[in-house]
């Protein structure tokens, strides 16, 4: 899979021209086709379904509230559908087609029996509000999947209905925030390591805290002293990703967690990274209160372009009874009911609910047939195979790239470089479009934001090292180009369906809907 | 394993170009008492494809799905007729496996489908702008709410009765913690909702008055009275719609008035997998609005040679860059599900969607006088689109439904789940029709549901 | 007219009781290309040091903040219509806002060109 390139082919330079000028009269380039947009091909008379036409005489019950003015939308037959979305969807890179080791985010391979089983009529048309009696298996899987869940994370509780990691993280902070007032006080401070993703601040904020930064060390963990002189009794909670986004396990975790709990506080472990350690290590061993799983990361459900997610999240004994609603409970029959608005009783102390019905069904299903391949064994498996995948990149990089952390120790599952030493202005984004000409999705770029143009790159598990040594090769010939200041990078990539868009005409002159050229 | 394609010789090889002398030496900084010293006990071992695919259809099989039985479920979830070629184009992998479009150049797929999807909401709500898809409609129902507290610079929102009560919920349960004031109120159980103790409720410190339209019992009601009122305070009119099929056949929200107008998309393309991943609507009358929108937004622009291209825009509201003073929290969307809108709508296309919208309503318009013939039944509404409530006499809506589907009929939601303590909604029965239903399984309701009315109360 | 400049990168004129300020060439470079200002209406009170605008460039949204306390009296329009005025003329055309001088002590703290150009070389 993947192997280099034995026969020694370049293409030549020039094959892109400067201008971007095609020679050919369509604007295509073989399979490389063009595509207008659905506005400019379709028509509002067209469609590509076969309904009964509109009788316009019959009486309706609309109450005098017909829509009578054009619309606006365009159709296509199914035939120009197709075309119109596959030659899209060439214009796309997706792991399918090759290495993406866009660091936190978790571009691991997307298993196909994942969708095939969510797509069994039993899981994917049943109605939210069917009689619960006909939707036992559903309530099943949620089960099953919070037992993997929290067996796995060793927590006590987990709520599912969480959309995505960051509506998980407000839903552990909301958490924090009810326990703390129903004890009599909310408290003010959210501690926020300064390498944080940018979603744990905005999540503290949005929940009423303010948000004080922790500084890391320059080892690349977070400064413990630091964050023990900044505890008091206004403080709720901590923040902390762990791994971290520097890719390093936070060593002092426990010891963090146990100074946080003496003042009263709750430990928030933001879950993006549990790839690295999942079925290795258990948060809930390290003193976590609260801890959302991207089930789009470490579960491999698909990232779909950009969501949808799912983000449950495990809690301790403490926090568990402030969890949202709706959630899921076994009775003594061995029958599953749903604990709703209608039916939840006074002992439970939940900050209310999150969202319209149980959650993302549709990714609890892939994530639990994920889970049932690998099994316990598996699992473990995984991480070690992504942490390993990491460290031999970390290695056979370091000698030409600035790795700030080299000497922190292994990495986990990701391996953070910075642009240090590149020659004639070129900057960690022209290493990046560099790579998209090899035919790589770039890694994450200028995160975390405490390394100087960093670079995150998640090898994930899911790729052979024939692959992962092409990518090195590759990356290592960027890398000397950018050292050595060549010029062309700045002009990179040449080779992609478009050559670099202008950000700052789309941000200064919004143009956000498709209108028709004026006449 | 099948997903791990690292072989035993692969793995000492690499450990020794780490200089590592096993595994664990890469896992030195965990602590100890972390330290586990197998795999984690108390749950199996890896599987065959084989083997999980017994175990999922085993639960699979312990559903009745909509399909197997005479369905009339909706109340924010409808089972609509999805064309096949819909979910071939989600699964071409360079949609299902590429994540947020960070690197243009090789996202113009993902971008480009965003644009079209952009317009195509935009124009059916009526409205100037539209984002790029937030989690669902209730969430994006708080996000209006947010929204508005952030232009007017006011702090209290005004909720209809007859808003989608998780909506409700949603907004109340975020709004504990940020701050915000929520007046909510009971839904009037009238055939048509009373606008008037609506806008009576909307004063000087009011930042939006939020209605669902079609509302929950399934009414539809002139918008654009609410909108004055709300403007003459200087408020915002939020609409929420949970039905993107009834705007082939309605007037829309922004024709009617509303300056921010959310929902769920996913009766369009996305299915009902049992209430997730759906698809959150968002978007906003006037352009002067668009940088106080929560969410992801695409936008045209060129490339250096001057070629026609897409990029993520206006980045800065968002919270990767503004951190704690981002106009939202979210990070990942629902982008896999606004292409199956997209496609789908794309489909339909304007006539599609007229024609669509008309077959729902004749059908609804069927099952609701077939329905209130049967003795003990009664219409509530005046006009519907394709939802109704149904008035049952003397048993509870709850018992009702059970009955049904012991019977093996999905016959519609009661209304006192949704509406817990309110007393008469208990016998309030929510029908939805749509093109999947057959004149047939109207007929089955009918007769089941009489059977079920005469049977004397246990 | 004395213009006076803050280790935050404002300038700020003053003339009579009416100040005019905006951000320095050198903030505008190191910002890169400016795409959108937010600027506060006219009536709104500012203090000293608080926020007062937000420039924002493709990547980064920043703060600006108000160089002496006073109340606003006037946006500067034409930003909203084309906000690389910045870049082109920071220091003229694409001053921010006009403000009152709500006291005429709070400029004795800032500094004046020569010292502006000296923390600037020290950065």
């Amino acid at each position: 899979m993947n192997a280099p390139n034995k026969s020694g082919w370049k293409p030549a330079m020039e094959v892109a021209d400067a201008t971007g000028e095609s020679p050919t009269t369509t604007g295509n380039r073989a399979l490389m086709l063009e595509e207008p947009l659905l506005f400019e091909i379709g028509h509002a008379e067209q469609t590509g379904v076969d309904l009964p036409e509109v009788n316009s005489n019959a009486a309706n019950r609309l109450g005098g509230f017909e829509r009578t003015d054009p619309i606006g939308l365009v159709g296509l037959t199914e035939p120009e559908t197709v075309r119109h979305y596959t030659r899209l969807s060439r214009q796309n890179y997706g792991i399918d087609l090759g290495f993406f080791p866009l660091g936190s985010c978790t571009m691991k391979h997307n298993p196909r029996l994942n969708e095939k089983m969510a797509r069994l009529p039993g899981f994917a048309d049943i109605h939210p509000l069917a009689p619960q009696s006909s939707v036992q298996g559903a309530l099943e899987v949620i089960d099953q999947l919070a037992t993997w869940l929290k067996t796995l994370t060793g927590m006590p509780a987990v709520a599912m209905s969480p959309k995505a990691g960051a509506h998980g993280e407000l839903c552990g902070i909301l958490a924090i925030r009810a326990a703390h007032t129903a004890a009599g006080n909310p408290r003010e401070v959210v501690l926020v390591p300064e390498s944080a993703h940018g979603t744990n601040p905005a999540t503290a904020a949005f929940a009423g805290y303010k948000v004080d930064n922790i500084p890391a060390t320059p080892e690349g963990r977070v400064d413990v002293e630091a964050l023990k002189a900044r505890l008091g009794p206004d403080v709720a909670a901590v923040m902390i990703t762990n791994p971290n986004t520097c890719g390093l396990f936070e060593k002092d975790f426990r010891e963090i967690a146990d100074a946080v709990h003496e003042v009263g506080g709750y430990v928030y472990c933001d879950g993006a990274n549990f790839n690295a350690i999942v079925g290795r290590v258990r948060p809930g061993d390290l003193g976590v209160d609260a801890m959302h799983i991207n089930l789009h990361k470490t579960f491999s459900t698909p990232h779909g372009g950009g969501g949808p997610g799912s983000g449950p999240v495990v809690f301790s004994e403490a926090l568990a009874p402030f969890a949202p609603l709706p959630y899921v409970e076994k009775d003594a029959n061995g029958e599953f009911t749903i604990v709703e608005e209608e039916t939840t009783d006074a002992d439970h102390q939940t900050f209310g609910r999150m969202t319209a019905f149980h959650g993302q069904m549709g990714m609890f299903t892939r994530a639990l047939t994920y889970m049932l391949s690998h099994g316990a064994d598996g699992l473990k498996q995984v991480a070690e195979d992504a942490v390993l995948n990491a460290n031999y990149i970390l290695r056979s990089l370091e000698d030409i790239l600035h790795a700030p952390f080299a000497d922190s120790g292994p990495c986990m599952h990701e391996a953070l470089f910075g642009d240090k030493d590149f020659g004639g202005g070129l900057s960690t984004l022209d290493l990046a479009k560099g790579l998209i000409d090899e035919g790589y999705h770039p890694m994450t770029v200028y995160f975390p934001l405490v390394v100087h143009g960093a670079m995150l790159v998640e090898p994930t598990e899911t790729e052979s090292k024939a692959s992962i040594d092409q990518f090195i090769t590759a990356f290592r010939s960027v890398t000397e180009r950018a050292l050595a200041g060549d010029e062309t990078l700045k002009q990179a990539p040449y080779f992609a369906p478009r050559r670099r868009l202008d950000e700052t005409a789309a941000a200064r002159k919004p143009k956000l809907v498709w209108e028709a050229p004026e006449e | 394993m099948r997903y791990l394609p690292l072989t035993d010789t692969d793995r000492s090889d690499m450990l020794a170009k780490i200089g590592a002398s096993s595994i664990d030496d890469l896992f030195v900084d965990v602590p100890e008492v972390a330290r586990l010293d197998g795999p984690i006990r108390d749950l199996p071992m890896h599987a065959s494809e084989m083997a999980v695919e017994r175990h999922m259809k085993g639960l699979a099989n312990k559903n009745l799905a909509a399909g197997d039985a005479p369905f009339f479920l909706g109340a924010g979830a409808y089972r609509h007729h999805v064309p096949a070629s819909v979910d071939t184009i989600i699964q071409r992998g360079e949609f299902l496996t590429a994540y947020t479009p960070y690197q243009p150049e090789i996202a113009q797929g993902t971008l480009q489908m965003l644009f079209e999807f952009q317009t195509q909401v935009a124009r059916l709500y009526g409205c100037a702008v539209a984002n790029a898809s937030l989690y669902d409609g209730s969430t994006a129902c708080w996000e209006a709410v947010a929204m508005a507290t952030r232009v007017t610079k006011r702090n209290k929102a005004v909720l209809s009765g007859s808003l989608h009560p998780h909506y409700s919920e949603v907004v109340k349960t975020m709004a504990q913690f940020t701050g915000e004031e929520i007046a909510t109120a009971q839904p009037a159980i009238t055939p048509e909702p009373n606008l008037d103790t609506l806008t009576s409720r909307i004063d000087d410190e009011t930042a939006c008055v939020v209605v669902q339209y079609p509302d929950i019992l399934g009414r539809i009601s002139d918008l654009s009275k609410v909108a004055d009122a709300a403007h003459a305070k200087g408020a915002l009119l939020v609409v929420v719609n949970t039905e993107p099929v009834a705007l082939g056949a309605i007037k829309s929200p922004g024709e009617m008035g509303a300056d921010i107008v959310v929902g769920e998309g996913q009766a369009l393309g996305v299915g009902l997998q049992f209430g997730g991943p759906y698809l959150g609507l968002f978007a906003v009358r006037d352009p002067k609005h668009v940088r106080q929108m929560p969410g992801r937004l695409c936008g045209e622009t060129v490339d250096a040679t001057g070629k026609r291209g897409f990029v993520l825009t206006l980045s800065t509201r968002e919270q990767h860059i503004r951190r704690e003073k981002a106009t939202s929290n979210i990070c990942t969307n629902s982008g896999l599900c606004a292409l199956a809108f997209s496609a789908h709508m794309t489909l339909l296309g304007e006539k599609g969607l007229r024609r669509l919208a008309a077959e729902n309503h004749r059908l609804a318009c069927v099952a609701a006088d077939r329905l209130s013939a049967v003795a003990g039944v009664e219409l509530l509404n005046n006009a519907f689109f394709n939802e109704f409530t149904l008035m049952l006499d003397g048993k509870p809506a709850r018992d009702i439904v059970r009955g049904l589907a012991d019977r093996g009929v999905l016959g519609g939601v009661s209304l006192g789940r949704l509406y817990p303590g309110v007393e008469a909604l208990q016998q309030a029965l929510l029908v939805t029709v749509t093109e999947m239903t057959t004149e047939e399984d109207i007929e089955t309701l009918a007769t089941e549901l009489e059977a079920i009315l005469k049977e004397p109360a246990q | 007219m004395p213009r006076y400049f803050t280790d935050e990168h404002e300038w700020i004129d003053v003339e009579d009781d009416e100040a005019t300020v905006g951000i320095t060439d050198y903030a505008q470079e190191q910002l890169g290309d400016i795409v959108f200002v937010e600027l506060p209406e006219a009536g709104t009170a500012l203090d000293k040091g608080g926020d007062a605008a937000v420039v924002e460039s493709v990547k980064a949204a920043s703060d600006v903040y108000a160089p002496i306390s006073g109340e606003v009296t006037e946006g500067n329009g034409a930003l909203e219509e084309e906000p690389a005025l910045v870049n082109s003329s920071p220091e003229e055309d694409g001053w921010f806002f006009k403000m009152t001088v709500g006291d005429a002590s709070e400029l004795e703290g800032l500094m004046d060109e020569a010292a502006y150009k000296e923390f600037v070389e020290g950065l």
